[in-house]
């Protein structure tokens, strides 16, 4: 079976909301959609207060090619466009909808049919996937039609798509593969036919064995697409590591996917291009995990993006007393919620709740130097040397050392006896060290 | 047995009076020209190393001070007027006197006005959890409280007061090097003249937010109310993005500001205590006059 082959953990997997099937989230009063729901440059209003939408209207147009428009996932009126607090209790520009009714946008195609052939240029494939907001839902929400634009002289080779979903407690990706296998397979072949690339493979980690069964069945009857076994390990869904394990190969220092030939997309987004392409429907709602080992109602919704936290939370059931953790995300790479009343914006995947006890750090002691941080990094790195030379600003060092590489997955901290703060340190010194990277391009 | 001693001894030594000799010539032959007075001028800085003034360290900045033939822009706060004086003296240079600084901690939320909406229990770092997000109260500008200033300082002058949360300037050893204000990821630190008499007067608030949100944060917040920008009469006091400013070097210290401010947000350090203020006057109309001679007297009696 296969994996990646420099470091990893592996962590309990703890998939206890795996037999919950999708359901539709009741859609709230209010519905707040930030206008930077992705990577890039944000998107630009185009509604005015007190204009009415629909679902799946275009509410905001992207802000430049490394950008993605907004479309509303509720219909109602505008009621304001400006600053909301975000999960993380950051004021950032958002336009606030009033709910009124669910009336569609009457493009959008609602049947349950499945479309499966698609005549579209591969130029007009990705126009239109960009049009329709669709950004990676793996967790970065980089936009997708970037992604399948490589850069003139490069050439990608193949497409991976995502299913490894290596956090734990996540379950969102799987359902979707059991839920939707044969429209996930069509959005590859369509990404494939847009990269121009004729192998496909679908990776799935073992712990997902009904999934893996029922994409091999539906793949057989698609051109080239090829689903792949591999060993559970974290963090396999990293892109990098899954170009490794698919393929074998290594993604150069500070390279991109595209410079092994290669480009990954997750299940999600697969699913997401599948319904843009062929359904003509935006981007505006997606599955996601509510879980936790405190947790009595776990669910996995399909829920509509702007949807507040807190909405989430209460469909959760009764909790226990007590301070909590909420988590958007899985346990090893997301974000702690600070402020509920914050939205779930599109590529949100999960609403994880931990309880104290289990979340509690242990005092920070000395570095033993016992090296389990080397042994568990993805990338190579020595998360043990980087976080001392973070300590003391020595960033020349750190970029000697290829800091620029760490994918903050937080392996070293999962691995480290003596509890050392190594991803936090380290993360704050690689924001620097890049930003002196590119001071120097721009200087040239 | 003797013989081989001796042998011993005779070549060691030969070797050693050989070796000392290719060292002297060495020495002389490769020796690096410094000019004497970097030496003499180190010797006279305070020898903290804390990177104050800009250079990496004391031996850094006399160098500097050798080489570039003025004293234009250099100067030690450690070690103030008086040794950026002796220095001159030996330099032969002219010096600019600098009236000298000290931090102030531009926040006044503590744990009784600005109440804890989460706990934050990751590593012990400011910059950290500046990184992660807006801080564990509803002021996403304020003081985080988990002593990257107090980790950063040489002189042991800053420390987290563990009942309010804040940390404390100790005016008596703080040379203004401003370690705490670079440590600081919210800017809360700012270095500001100490003033005559270690009088100063300032906004020990960050908060931008508007008045109603910050009030709701922490009630010692500047809400942008303008009433200090309006009161002074040298227009030392400016409000941009709902949050007052006031600028030390047109303020005068009449402190008519601090008494206007109705959050509490404006900071008066080492002034004499205000009179007594003769507002009991109109709760009584039965005698108007009669509690306003007491006051005068009170305030006769401090002078």
């Amino acid at each position: 079976m296969r994996t990646f082959k420099i470091g990893g953990v592996h962590p309990h997997d703890k998939k206890i909301a795996s037999d919950c099937p999708i359901e539709q989230f009741p859609i709230q009063s209010k519905a707040y959609l930030p206008l930077s729901q992705h990577i890039g440059a944000p998107a630009q209003a185009v509604v005015a207060v007190g204009d009415k939408v629909l679902v799946g209207q275009l509410i905001a147009q992207a802000g430049g090619f490394v950008s993605s428009p907004i479309h509303s996932s509720v219909s109602g009126t505008v009621s304001a466009i400006g600053p909301v607090k975000d999960f993380t209790g950051r004021a950032i520009p958002t336009i606030t909808i009033d709910v009124e009714g669910d009336e569609w946008d009457p493009s959008i195609d609602r049947s349950p049919d499945i479309v499966r052939e698609c005549a579209l240029e591969p130029k007009e494939i990705i126009a239109k996937i960009s049009a329709m907001g669709v950004v990676g839902l793996g967790g970065a929400s980089f936009p997708t039609h970037v992604k399948l634009s490589p850069p003139p002289g490069k050439k990608a080779e193949c497409l991976i798509i995502n299913g490894a979903e290596c956090e734990p407690y996540l379950t969102s990706d799987y359902r979707l593969l059991i839920e939707h296998p044969e429209e996930i397979v069509i959005g590859a072949t369509i990404m494939m036919k847009a990269l121009g690339v004729k192998r496909g493979y679908i990776a799935i980690e073992e712990n997902k064995p009904e999934a893996i069964a029922l994409l091999t069945k539906t793949a057989a009857s698609y051109e080239g697409v090829e689903v792949v076994k591999l060993r559970k390990k974290y963090p396999q869904g990293g892109e990098k590591q899954l170009i490794d394990a698919v393929t074998g190969r290594r993604v150069p220092s500070m390279g991109l996917p595209i410079d092994a030939g290669a480009v990954v997309q997750n299940v999600g987004t697969s699913f997401a291009v599948y319904e843009a392409v062929q359904k003509n429907k935006p981007l505006f709602e997606g599955v996601v995990t509510v879980t936790g080992d405190c947790v009595k109602n776990r669910g996995n919704w399909l829920l509509r993006a702007g949807t507040p936290y807190q909405a989430l939370l209460d469909s959760a059931g009764e909790l226990p007393v007590g301070a909590l953790k909420l988590i958007s995300g899985g346990p090893m790479m997301g974000r702690t919620i600070v402020n509920p009343e914050g939205p779930t914006v599109k590529s949100t995947s999960a609403l994880l709740v931990l309880t104290a006890e289990q979340t509690s750090r242990q005092k920070e002691t000395g570095c033993i130097r016992c090296g389990k941080c080397i042994d568990a990094c993805p990338m190579g790195l020595e998360p043990y040397l980087l976080n001392k030379l973070a300590r003391l600003g020595r960033y020349d060092e750190m970029e000697a050392l290829k800091i620029a590489d760490c994918i903050e997955c937080g392996c070293c901290l999962y691995s480290c006896p003596a509890y050392m703060p190594l991803l936090d340190n380290i993360r704050i010194a690689k924001a620097e060290v890049i930003k002196r990277i590119r001071a120097r391009a721009v200087q040239k | 047995m003797s013989n081989i001693i001796l042998i011993t001894i005779v070549t060691m030594s030969v070797l050693g009076i050989i070796l000392a000799m290719v060292l002297y010539l060495v020495a002389k032959k490769f020796k690096v020209e410094e000019d004497p007075r970097i030496d003499i001028i180190e010797a006279t800085m305070p020898g903290a190393n804390c990177g104050g003034c800009g250079f990496a360290g004391c031996r850094d900045f006399a160098t500097a001070c050798v080489k570039a033939g003025s004293l234009e822009g250099k100067f030690c706060p450690v070690g103030g007027n008086a040794v950026m004086k002796i220095v001159g003296e030996k330099l032969g240079l002219q010096v600019e006197e600098k009236a000298p600084s000290i931090a102030v901690v531009r926040c006044n939320g503590n744990c009784d006005v600005r109440p804890r909406t989460s706990i934050y229990d990751g590593s012990s770092s400011c910059r950290v959890s500046a990184s992660l997000y807006n801080g564990d109260t509803d002021c996403a500008f304020g003081c985080l409280g988990l002593g990257d200033c107090e980790a950063a300082c040489p002189f042991d002058s800053i420390k987290i007061n563990r009942t309010t949360g804040l940390p404390e300037v100790n005016p008596d050893t703080c040379t203004a090097c401003g370690s705490c204000v670079s440590a600081c990821p919210k800017q809360v630190i700012e270095l500001r003249p100490k003033g005559p008499k270690d009088r100063r007067l300032f906004v020990a608030c960050r908060n931008k937010d508007k008045g109603g949100v910050a009030r709701k944060a922490c009630t010692n917040a500047c809400i942008g109310c303008k009433k200090c920008e309006k009161v002074c009469n040298f227009e030392a006091i400016s409000v941009t993005d709902n949050l007052a400013y006031i600028d030390p070097a047109k303020c005068r210290l009449c402190r008519k500001c601090a008494a206007e401010c109705p959050t509490g947000a404006i900071h008066e350090v080492n002034f004499p205590p205000r009179p007594p203020k003769p507002a009991a006057a109109p709760a009584s109309p039965a005698a108007p006059a009669a509690p306003a001679a007491p006051a005068t007297e009170t305030l006769k009696k401090e002078e």
